[in-house]
């Protein structure tokens, strides 16, 4: 693809380093089975991808080199051994090079903030992009928990993203409509689903991707403490919602909400 | 025990997930006091004081509250949690957005998107877009949660009649700062609080076609408008509509769907609705294994008749 010619505002600033950090999760096309003993969410043999926001997130890193305004783009994935897989997937959509921080614990959105957070201290990046939540846990909070314990800037759920200077303005997905925030870099953006469209990485790059570099890392590394806070009693299915009947017309339809459902 | 919850509202009045979001405060048990932040909030923080059971209203009043921007809502809780066990929110945007940054700050995990309480410490929420249901504990000394509003059943708003206080409230933040709203403008309810929900699937065709069907049939309904991400991504329907894992999750009394299949990431956004009326041609589509009415139509011939039956 053909790297659009920056702008002059574009040109005043230093070209920064962005940082990208991404979850390897179950893929959002399998059907999720409940463990029959309610210990969790059976993994076994079950394809994982990167979480598709994560993906997004890169996407639109890729896109800011492209443009001149990003300079290096650096990948991090904290989990098991196999996370240097879902970076290698963002190194051959057009990232520089990752960080896996290796560990088979479960790893809570505040340990993964203090990890990143670390991460962040060492790399000095003017601008972290991420997903706004992962599919598996849906807790929506690393983001903003990584620029609490920063004391940067959020811009969470954006839906559009702008950079002139060391000023990002960010358009943001809330109830009722769209918000504009305007946020001092650095600092963190979450991205949501209509930022942009993730590219699929051609093979040329996916070959490029297996020569550019990989850190492994632990999180005692960086001396951070995952110990998770929350302790999961049990995961379970959630109670299955029965079909109802058939009507046979608009008519029978009305008639029923009116006198059997009492709804209209 | 006491439990601060921090207010939705609109500037001039409380959204009802205030409500439900106190419900869930009564659950984990303990005083409740409520936090109203913006500028120009006295009319809501008496709302609120009329919530009975709330044992005091706090108002912080400052221009830097009136966007919800996350900076500005964590400098205002920060200070007053020291004084409670539990600080909760309805898992609105705001909520979502500014209470990870408090709960970070107060070396707290938080519990997202509660859809229960079991006791003060153990809660229910969904993993896998509501695929799974996990049941979790927390060790911290104190409780940063999110509630899903849909699930908790409102308090009253009348009988109460608490105090007020003035809390400090944060000058405007230097480094994130508000520059604009785009706020849907429309005379139909909210679609969060809507007891009757009209959605359109991609059956719909067109953008033209959406609101020649569905638009007319929710005001005759006195219905919010929704639609599935299918209608959205294929830009057929604005994004504040989209019901579902990646939209809203809505609750209403009655949920029509129009010409939606039912993926797995619709549904997850309305399976908790009363009663579900599904209208699609195809018979074996999966939203009818859900829905309690089905009727098996082309929508083209349905919606018309349905008009005419609401008529009689």
């Amino acid at each position: 693809m053909q790297a659009a010619r920056p702008t002059r505002a574009e040109f005043q600033v230093r070209p920064m380093k962005v940082l990208v950090p991404v979850k390897r999760v179950i893929d959002y096309n399998v059907k999720v089975r409940v463990k029959p003993d309610q210990s969790g969410v059976d993994l076994a043999n079950i394809k994982m991808s990167m979480n598709p926001f994560d993906e997004i997130a890169t996407e639109e890193a890729v896109r800011l080199k492209e443009k001149g305004i990003v300079s290096e783009i650096v990948v991090v994935s904290i989990g098991p051994q196999q996370a240097q897989e879902t970076i290698r997937t963002a190194l051959a959509m057009g990232a520089d090079r990752g960080i896996v921080i290796v560990t088979d614990e479960r790893v809570e959105p505040l340990a993964v903030a203090k990890l990143l957070k670390a991460v962040v201290e060492a790399e000095q990046p003017g601008l972290v992009l991420m997903g706004k939540q992962a599919i598996d846990d849906d807790n929506n909070a690393t983001g903003q928990m990584l620029a609490a314990l920063l004391g940067w800037p959020q811009a969470t759920f954006a839906s559009k993203l702008e950079i002139a200077g060391d000023v990002a303005t960010v358009t943001r997905e809330v109830d009722g409509g769209l918000q504009t925030l305007s946020a001092k870099l650095p600092a963190v953006v979450t991205v949501d689903l209509r930022l942009n469209e993730p590219r699929y990485a051609s093979l040329p790059n996916i070959m490029k991707a297996k020569k550019k570099p990989i850190e492994p890392k632990t999180p005692a590394d960086y001396g951070v403490d995952i110990t998770p806070r929350l302790t999961v009693v049990k995961v379970a299915e959630p109670p299955k919602r029965s079909g109802g009947i058939k009507v046979a017309s608009a008519d029978e339809l009305v008639a029923k909400l009116k006198t059997e459902a009492g709804v209209i | 025990m006491a439990v601060l919850v921090v207010a939705d509202h609109d500037r001039s009045a409380l959204r009802d997930t205030t409500h439900k979001t106190i419900a869930a405060a009564q659950a984990i048990g303990g005083e409740i006091d409520v936090l109203v932040v913006g500028s120009g909030v006295q009319a809501v923080a008496e709302e609120a004081a009329k919530i009975p059971g709330v044992r005091k209203v706090l108002k912080a009043e400052s221009e830097a509250l009136d966007h919800a921007v996350a900076e500005a809502i964590a400098a205002t809780v920060l200070p007053l949690a020291a004084n409670y066990d539990a600080i909760l929110s309805p898992a609105t945007t705001t909520g979502k957005n500014a209470f990870p940054r408090i709960a970070a700050l107060l070396d707290v995990m938080q519990v997202s998107d509660v859809i229960e309480v079991i006791d003060a410490k153990t809660f229910v929420r969904p993993i896998y877009a509501g695929n799974a249901l996990e049941t979790v504990t927390t060790t911290d000394a104190k409780v940063v949660a999110t509630i899903r509003p849909t699930t908790f059943k409102a308090v009253a708003a009348e009988g109460g009649s608490a105090t007020i206080e003035s809390v400090d409230a944060p000058a405007a933040s230097v480094t994130a700062s508000f520059v604009a709203d785009e706020v849907t403008k429309s005379e139909r309810p909210e679609l969060g609080a809507a007891k009757i929900v009209v959605s359109g699937g991609r059956a719909m065709g067109s953008a033209e076609e959406f609101q020649r069907v569905i638009e007319p049939l929710a005001d005759k309904l006195g219905a919010a408008v929704g639609a599935s991400r299918a209608a959205v991504d294929a830009g057929y329907a604005p994004n504040d509509y989209q019901v579902g894992q990646t939209g809203k999750v809505v609750a209403p009394a009655l949920y029509i769907a129009v010409g939606i299949s039912g993926a797995i990431q619709h549904l997850a956004g309305m399976k908790d609705s009363k009663v579900i009326v599904a209208i699609n041609k195809d018979a074996d589509a999966p939203i009818f294994q859900i829905a309690d009415y089905g009727l098996v139509q082309d929508y083209k011939t349905a919606v018309p008749e349905l008009m005419a039956a609401l008529e009689k």
